[in-house]
């Protein structure tokens, strides 16, 4: 393979990392019963916090540490108002997202195309040398890395450990795992605030490592939540398949990068491109559910219609039963 | 996902005074107040500076406040539309996209009419016309993407807000670029004729003013003083249970989403028409955004809703004064931000302080 699909492909597998990690955190959160719509701001904020922590105590550590720290603290906001106060979880979520966004343009602005300190590149011995393959999954920075095992480990404790199946029981049927003893608030702010850390992580990953650096309002993260929301969606609630739709995105993001030296397309219009494809794969995943389908394939001949139910099928996803509804102990 | 927009019952029977609800609100502005002065502190401001020069931005002169009124205008017509969805129980959060796409036709109806021999007043009427047709459109998409393809609408609107500022840049880059050199800062002007006069000595409109204050009273009384929003109260409150009660909720749906998206279509037609002249690529300007911040604040309240978008319309005017103390204009983003913040978490805390009384 040519030298520079070899870059290309790897520019993708290292632009899915911060959504990746969104995505699934939000998947965390929202197999817990709570959804966390704060993450657009969230990875905006931390993205800034991270940068700014990194450039001041030159410990890229602490930056991403901080980024952790903020996404745990929106979220744990965001687990008060909806678990404890029973407020709508939208409204916060909403404000949160608006707001933090707005905090780190206001108070990033002093730190606006200041050249900072970064994650450099750590090829893994003999790994890296693998043709094909080694170029494009070992020859990165230590959160590619990392989300290699990410993506692993949360599925394993998601659906193979005991934990696991006590975090599906408070989404799916909470007053039953609250029956068997499970703490259902308890855990909801668990799951809601690792969630939010692993949300805030996905900021530095953008300032520290994917796209260096913090630019303000220019620095291209405003939208990039509001995917990850829609890849969680996607993904059906499973991390491996939340990891497919990271990568697609990652895809699309190095395809515009491709196209615009190639093309002479304005970049915001490229930048704009995954949203539509985010409405269509909502579409996909959503409309095999809806009323009008079943009447349509039932009016269908056989052959086709078994084709086409099991398409939808396969596309289908459907949401913790329980994910936005209080719990109150009774 | 349940939403739960309004005070259950057994929280307005014990909330007989208005003045407890004055105090929520109170409370939470003071609170905001203390939380925006600690980040004005972390970016070595001043907060007492800082909130005498917005103020000082806002109504210092009459030119200030006239600008003041002319951004409560779309602001409130905005905050209207969205009162409609939210009484339906929707979340209307492509409303910005729909205020672009009202600017995007109502550009177009002027370029298109622009070499006609029609009067200058009819052409104004029908770039609004053609304003609210494209409010309209771009607001029954998510309504129709919720009903038929159960997509919910957050996700439609949000992504249809992306999609209509690219289709904007796309015409500003393209079809529409002004002659000579295409650039980000938008297409040409449309004709002196066309623009709405100000008020002399003022940056005010009155045939805005007007429009503003038809739709917030149509809204109050048709919200307040109707079956119809008597009806779509009851499918905000319980989709299922008005279906069974013999309620077309689809439609009620899709009239929401239409009536959102008209006056979005207008909002979009009067920044044309009385500010920017031209599309830009934010010609949202972030009032969809902001409007369901102010109807949030005011828990979807029509009379107040418009007493709380000229706060913030004086806020977001009086902000830009910051510049001369080295801040950006973020500023305004952060106090709506905290104000909204505080209103739903002290509201809650009362809400369970009434519960365990």
């Amino acid at each position: 393979m040519e030298m520079t699909t070899l870059t290309t492909l790897a520019g993708i597998v290292e632009f899915a990392v911060p959504v990746l990690f969104a995505a699934i955190g939000e998947n965390i959160t929202e197999k817990a019963g709570l959804i966390n719509l704060s993450v657009n701001g969230t990875i905006i904020l931390s993205a800034m916090g991270g940068f700014v922590v990194a450039l001041t105590t030159s410990s890229i550590l602490l930056g991403f540490l901080v980024g952790a720290v903020i996404g745990a603290a929106v979220a744990a906001i965001v687990a008060y108002s909806s678990i404890t106060l029973k407020q709508s979880q939208v409204a916060i979520g909403f404000v949160l997202a608006m707001l933090c966004r707005d905090l780190a343009y206001f108070l990033g602005a002093p730190f606006t195309n200041k050249p900072g300190i970064f994650l450099s590149k750590v090829p893994i011995p003999y790994l890296v040398d693998i043709p094909i393959i080694g170029p494009i999954f070992f020859n990165h920075s230590l959160v590619v890395y990392a989300s290699y095992l990410f993506i692993i480990i949360a599925y394993v404790y998601m659906f193979k450990t005991r934990p696991g199946l006590m975090l599906q029981g408070i989404g799916e049927k909470p007053a039953a795992a609250f029956a068997r003893g499970a703490n259902v608030k308890g855990l909801r702010y668990l799951y809601t605030i690792t969630g939010g850390a692993l949300i805030g992580l996905a900021g530095p990953m953008y300032s520290l490592a994917v796209k260096i650096g913090w630019a303000g309002q220019l620095s291209g993260l405003d939208g990039i939540g509001w995917i990850a929301l829609a890849i969680t969606i996607f993904g059906g609630w499973n991390p491996l398949r939340v990891a497919i739709g990271a990568y697609l995105f990652g895809g699309l993001q190095q395809l515009g990068i491709t196209l615009q030296s190639a093309t002479n397309i304005p970049i915001q219009i490229l930048q704009a491109a995954p949203f539509p494809l985010m409405i269509f794969t909502l579409l996909l995943v959503n409309v095999g559910r809806a009323d009008w389908v079943d009447r349509e394939l039932a009016a269908m001949p056989e052959r086709p219609r078994k084709v086409l139910s099991k398409i939808l099928h396969a596309l289908r996803t459907s949401p913790p039963s329980a994910i936005g509804v209080p719990f109150e102990n009774e | 996902m349940s939403v739960e927009l309004r005070y259950s019952r057994s929280a307005r029977s014990l909330n007989k005074s208005a003045w407890v609800n004055v105090g929520i609100r109170l409370s939470a502005i003071i609170l905001a107040l203390l939380f925006t002065s600690v980040i004005l502190l972390i970016a070595k401001a001043n907060p007492l500076q800082a909130y005498k020069s917005i103020l000082h931005g806002a109504f210092g002169s009459t030119i200030k406040l006239t600008s003041v009124i002319a951004s409560w205008v779309p602001l409130v017509i905005a905050t209207s539309g969205l009162l409609f969805t939210f009484t339906a129980g929707l979340w209307n959060i492509g409303m910005e996209g729909q205020i672009i796409m009202g600017s995007v036709f109502a550009v177009g109806a002027f370029r298109f009419l622009d070499d006609t021999s029609l009067a200058p007043a009819l052409v104004i009427t029908l770039a609004f016309v053609a304003g609210a047709v494209g409010g309209i459109l771009w607001a029954l998409l998510p309504g129709l993407m919720k009903i038929f393809g159960g997509v919910n609408e957050i996700f439609g609107g949000l992504g249809l807000n992306f999609v209509a500022k690219t289709v904007a840049i796309w015409l500003i880059f393209g079809p529409w670029k002004r002659p000579g050199v295409a650039s980000g800062s938008g297409t040409e002007w449309i004709d002196i004729q066309y623009r709405l006069p100000y008020l002399p000595g003022t940056n005010l409109s009155l045939t805005i003013l007007i429009i503003a204050v038809v739709i917030a009273i149509i809204t109050a009384v048709m919200l307040k003083g109707t079956h119809f929003g008597l009806r779509l109260k009851a499918i905000g409150k319980n989709d299922k249970a008005a279906y069974i009660l013999g309620v077309p909720t689809s439609r009620y749906f899709l009239l929401a989403f239409g009536i959102c998206g008209f006056f979005a279509g207008i909002a979009g037609s009067i920044l044309v028409t009385s500010k920017q002249y031209s599309l830009i690529p934010d010609a949202g300007f972030g009032y969809g955004f902001l409007g369901l911040l102010v109807a949030m604040l005011v828990n979807y309240h029509p009379i107040w809703s418009s007493v709380v978008a000229l706060f913030f319309a004086a806020l977001s005017i009086g902000n830009t004064e910051l510049q001369y103390m080295g801040l950006n204009s973020y500023f305004a983003g952060v106090l709506q931000g905290f104000l909204v913040l505080f209103v739903v978490l002290v509201d809650g805390v009362r809400k369970q302080l009434v519960k365990t009384r």
